[in-house]
């Protein structure tokens, strides 16, 4: 089985290197796009900004080449700014526009109570199932509440909220905490960074895309 | 409320893990790369690891043990220690660090803050303050790992960090740090109230006694001690436990 990690030069790559080999798989970093495309699963990664993000992906001619791989309905997921990215547009800064694979934009993370509205929302925190049950999906078998690792200051506001498939509430604010429309999949909290319970949604992802071949 | 994190801080000489007080007379206490994975397996949220002699050698020298720390241990590492350009913090990041601590550098050049967060982001900036009380609610800032006053009032420096970009602030208290007699309460007290950015409060915790006094009184977002855990003076399981039970949430 092939697992790419797109590598375009945003955030740490290593560490969800080391996720994946602690699950048993040896992922390729790539930007090549033959090499994306005969996947079968892609890993989209990435910190910081929106506008840096998506500039580099352009950079290295990334945006059609993840339009095209996720067509073919093979496992993506994209992590924290990597699941930003997957939305149409972003406010921060300045408007800048995503991939379009999900509907909706990324906002601030509203904050309403003085003593607790810090940002970055850097924090362990839960995650809570909404209408989409989390059963065949990259949250299977992971307890409701359980605490994953977050670590940013937008959010994603999506259109379709059958596509949330779990939410974390901060600041007396409930956001979309990881997203799933079919076979795309994005977390806002770092898998990779969130201990066991992290590891296990790696490891279902990767289930997934062995399932996917069948 | 948040949930608080309850911190490793790792201090590393020439690969071994040390321990002073006040920043000073340090002792070797173990290896970093097996207390780092010993801790991620019972359940800490997190990991500092400070390269504790970098500063005044103008070096770091950690690379291969975060690159280590990364093949085993599945939570945010934060480093820092003699961080002076750039080049140093993508050095870090490439070795599998989710976050870098500044400290002399951007006393030097704040300019370096914002420099580093245009390019790895806020979240990724940690600004590390040392601080020494100078009298009754005034504290001093100081660099190389508590060796060099810079004249910089703390609680000021901590508003001038916040301002150029910096995502989390780690304070240190220099009067504190290995005497586990607590932390420094007013110290906490006055760099929370001054900023909206989440502070990691290290620095003279013996037990969860000391956490529970700091962060009943404070606005603290997270604690680092280091004597507790390389000491043995309390299990994270047990300061969990006394946590959760006194109303403060904490990852379980």
């Amino acid at each position: 089985m092939k697992i790419v990690i797109i590598d375009y030069d945003v955030g740490n790559v290593r560490s969800m290197l080391n996720a994946f080999k602690k699950v048993g798989v040896n992922p390729i970093l790539s930007n090549n796009e033959e090499e994306i495309l005969s996947a079968d699963g892609v890993i989209l990664p990435g910190v910081g900004a929106f506008a840096h993000g998506m500039e580099n992906l352009n950079k290295y001619n990334l945006v059609n080449t993840i339009k095209k791989y996720t067509n073919t309905n093979k496992p993506f997921m994209g992590v924290c700014l990597g699941m930003q990215m997957l939305l149409d547009e972003s406010e921060e800064f300045s408007q800048t526009k995503g991939l379009g694979l999900i509907s909706g934009k990324v906002i601030k993370l509203p904050t309403k109570n003085k003593s607790h509205e810090k940002l970055p929302h850097v924090s362990w925190n839960e995650i809570i199932e909404k209408r989409t049950k989390w059963n065949n999906t990259i949250l299977k078998n992971i307890e409701q509440q359980s605490d994953v690792y977050f670590v940013h200051s937008f959010i994603t506001d999506l259109k379709n909220e059958d596509e949330v498939l779990s939410t974390t509430q901060y600041s007396n604010y409930e956001f979309c905490s990881s997203i799933k429309k079919d076979n795309i999949y994005g977390c806002q909290f770092h898998p990779e960074k969130s201990g066991e319970i992290g590891l296990r949604i790696i490891e279902n992802f990767v289930n997934i895309c062995k399932e996917n071949i069948k | 409320m948040n949930k608080i994190r309850v911190i490793a801080r790792i201090d590393v000489k020439n690969e071994h893990v040390i321990k002073g007080i006040h920043l000073e007379g340090l002792r070797k206490v173990g290896n970093p790369n097996e207390l780092a994975k010993k801790y991620y397996e019972n359940s800490i949220d997190e990991i500092v690891l400070m390269d504790a002699v970098a500063a005044y050698y103008d070096r770091n020298s950690l690379s291969e043990i975060i690159q280590k720390a990364c093949e085993e241990v599945f939570i945010p590492i934060t480093v820092g220690g003699g961080i002076r350009k750039i080049e140093d913090i993508q050095i870090a990041l490439n070795a599998g660090a989710d976050k870098i601590a500044i400290n002399t550098q951007s006393i030097n050049t704040p300019e370096f803050i914002t420099e580093a967060t245009k390019i790895f982001g806020s979240q990724c900036i940690v600004s590390s303050i040392v601080a020494k009380k100078i009298s009754d609610n005034k504290w001093e800032a100081y660099t190389d790992n508590g060796r060099e006053p810079t004249g910089k009032d703390v609680v000021e420096w901590a508003k001038t960090v916040e301002k150029l970009g910096a995502g989390e602030i780690m304070l240190t208290s220099i009067d504190k740090e290995g005497t586990k007699k607590g932390f420094d309460i007013e110290l906490n007290k006055a760099v929370s109230e001054a900023v909206s950015i989440p502070i990691i409060s290290s620095g003279g915790m013996k037990n969860s006694d000391d956490a529970l006094e700091l962060l009943l009184n404070t606005n603290v977002d997270a604690i680092a001690t280091a004597s507790t855990l390389h000491y043995k003076l309390e299990s994270i399981s047990d300061i969990k436990q006394k946590l959760t039970l006194n109303g403060i949430k904490v990852r379980v």
